[in-house]
């Protein structure tokens, strides 16, 4: 479903990606990892068509990313759930209406959905938050209220940037742990970290892979984890 | 996009749409006071440009078809030179008929001037000749040849001095009117387009979690347009009225007051200012949308 082949991706100051081939097969669970400013998030953008990378294709669900236009792009973020490192919401719409925006902008918000919301918010411990306003909320709150927005659309890939960066080890647990339940429902799931306990805590409830972005390269890490 | 889909779109809305873009008070009253104030001053030129044109239109009708020919002769002659010229005029082509104004006529041209206790008879006064022509009109200049020769006393008038500068400045006036409503039409479209640039500059991040979650360009422009095309529609609305008050608050068409007492409306023209606040929200959804296209064309 994401396929880059041998890309590579500069700021104009240098390659800070180079020579990158990864098929994101679906179903599968990755880590990427690797030291801060190695370029993970670039990564994950160049996986959502954030960015177009300088050489090399991308392709998001077989389709060229530089071949697509703007209604394109947006079409294919209705299949990619992106977690942000620093989630953004629209901070004048309650959290409920936050969850839902991805179903608002693609018109596909109707009464059946509203009890679907109503169970999305309870499984990510949101149930009771869900009138409050994005800036009232913890830093763990809105993790897990980005990764409900990232889950509405019932995307088949998820893609989580530092989902845990903000939060104690306890909710770092839990986050994983319903990311975890995405993927065994069948998501594709991708999550960039450098918290190498949270790849280890995985590693006992599911089949993951580890990547590493090292030396402008990506790596399969080995099981020295 | 067709017209029964930018309407339905600016009237039915998506109110889910609506409120994605946070609501910004302080720039909304600032559009509206803008669309109001320009309707309000696109009723004033448009009452200004057909007041003109008709007055022009008056002016050019009443002067047209008639002329005047003034007899100045020592008291013994004036009768028989006046008995002259309505012969000759009688064998001019292109005259249609020919009358010597009575004393008591002449008395009520120049009552407005010297007041009505005039003792006109005691006083040596031109006899006036009115000359109504028909539709070609007759040689002025040939016409006034054999008037030197045959009627010496007789200066002919044929209006043509007086109308053709005031018909000339009426239709300029008219011009002025139509240039000022286009400008108005034009700062209209430059305010709102501003007003939506720093809207759209301001709401920055909302568009860019739109975008994140998918939402694609129609969508977010949609809120945008909507929001400004109303708020241009109910300003111009407001505007519209009032300047309409105001005009009704002028005072009516006078004779003795000339063309300035004449602005306004008339008859099928008092329509003309409903056509304002439609116009002004065509105007604020082009520019918006222009604007929004502009804005999101140029973000990742």
């Amino acid at each position: 479903m994401i396929e880059l082949e041998n890309i590579a991706y500069n700021y104009g100051g240098g390659e800070l990606l180079s020579e990158i081939s990864l098929k994101l097969a679906p179903g599968s669970f990755h880590f990427l990892t690797g030291p801060s400013g190695s370029g993970k998030t670039t990564f994950l953008k160049l996986c959502y068509g954030a960015l177009t990378p300088t050489a090399g294709s991308a392709r998001l669900f077989g389709q060229d990313v530089r071949q697509m236009d703007r209604d394109g792009h947006a079409m294919a973020r209705r299949r990619i759930g992106v977690v942000h490192q620093d989630c953004q919401f629209l901070d004048h719409l309650p959290v409920a209406d936050n969850v839902a925006l991805p179903l608002t902008v693609s018109g596909r918000d109707s009464l059946d959905q509203v009890s679907n919301l109503k169970e999305l918010l309870n499984w990510v411990g949101l149930g009771n938050r869900a009138s409050a306003l994005p800036p009232e909320l913890s830093g763990g709150e809105r993790q897990r209220a980005a990764l409900a927005r990232a889950v509405i659309m019932s995307p088949e890939v998820v893609l989580a940037d530092e989902p845990t960066g903000n939060v104690d080890w306890e909710m770092s647990q839990r986050l994983l742990q319903l990311l975890v339940e995405l993927n065994r429902m069948g998501k594709t799931i991708l999550i960039a970290t450098h918290d190498l306990n949270l790849i280890r805590t995985a590693k006992h409830h599911v089949q993951a892979r580890v990547l590493r972005i090292s030396n402008r390269k990506l790596q399969l890490a080995g099981a020295d984890l | 996009m067709t017209l029964l889909n930018a309407l339905s779109t600016v009237f039915i809305g998506d109110a889910q749409a609506d409120r994605v873009v946070p609501p910004t008070g302080f720039t909304a009253r600032l559009t509206l006071f803008v669309a109001g104030t320009m309707a309000f001053l696109a009723v004033f030129a448009l009452a200004l440009s057909l007041a003109s044109g008709r007055l022009a239109k008056r002016w050019g009708d009443e002067l047209a078809q008639s002329s005047t020919l003034r007899i100045s002769a020592p008291a013994g002659q004036m009768d028989a030179q006046t008995e002259a010229a309505l012969a000759l005029l009688q064998g001019t082509p292109g005259v249609a008929s020919a009358r010597a104004l009575s004393n008591e006529e002449q008395r009520a041209l120049l009552a407005p001037w010297f007041g009505p206790d005039l003792p006109v008879d005691t006083l040596p006064i031109p006899q006036l000749i009115e000359i109504l022509e028909t539709d070609d009109g007759y040689d002025a200049a040939g016409l006034r040849l054999r008037l030197q020769a045959e009627v010496p006393g007789a200066v002919l008038d044929d209006h043509t001095r007086w109308r053709k500068p005031l018909e000339r400045a009426a239709g300029r006036l008219r011009m002025l009117g139509w240039v000022a409503i286009l400008l108005i039409g034009a700062t209209t479209a430059a305010m709102i387009t501003l007003a939506a640039n720093a809207a759209l500059a301001a709401n920055a991040q909302v568009i860019a979690v739109l975008r994140l979650i998918g939402a694609r360009d129609s969508y977010i422009a949609r809120a945008f347009v909507r929001r400004f095309t109303l708020r241009a529609l109910i300003g111009a609305a407001t505007g519209t009225v009032l300047g309409v008050g105001a005009v009704l608050l002028l005072p009516a068409a006078q004779p003795e007051g000339g063309f300035l007492t004449g602005l306004g409306f008339a008859g099928g023209g008092w329509l003309l200012p409903l056509l304002v606040p439609p116009l002004a929200a065509i105007v604020a959804y082009a520019a918006t949308g222009a604007a929004a296209r502009r804005t999101l064309a140029e973000l990742a």
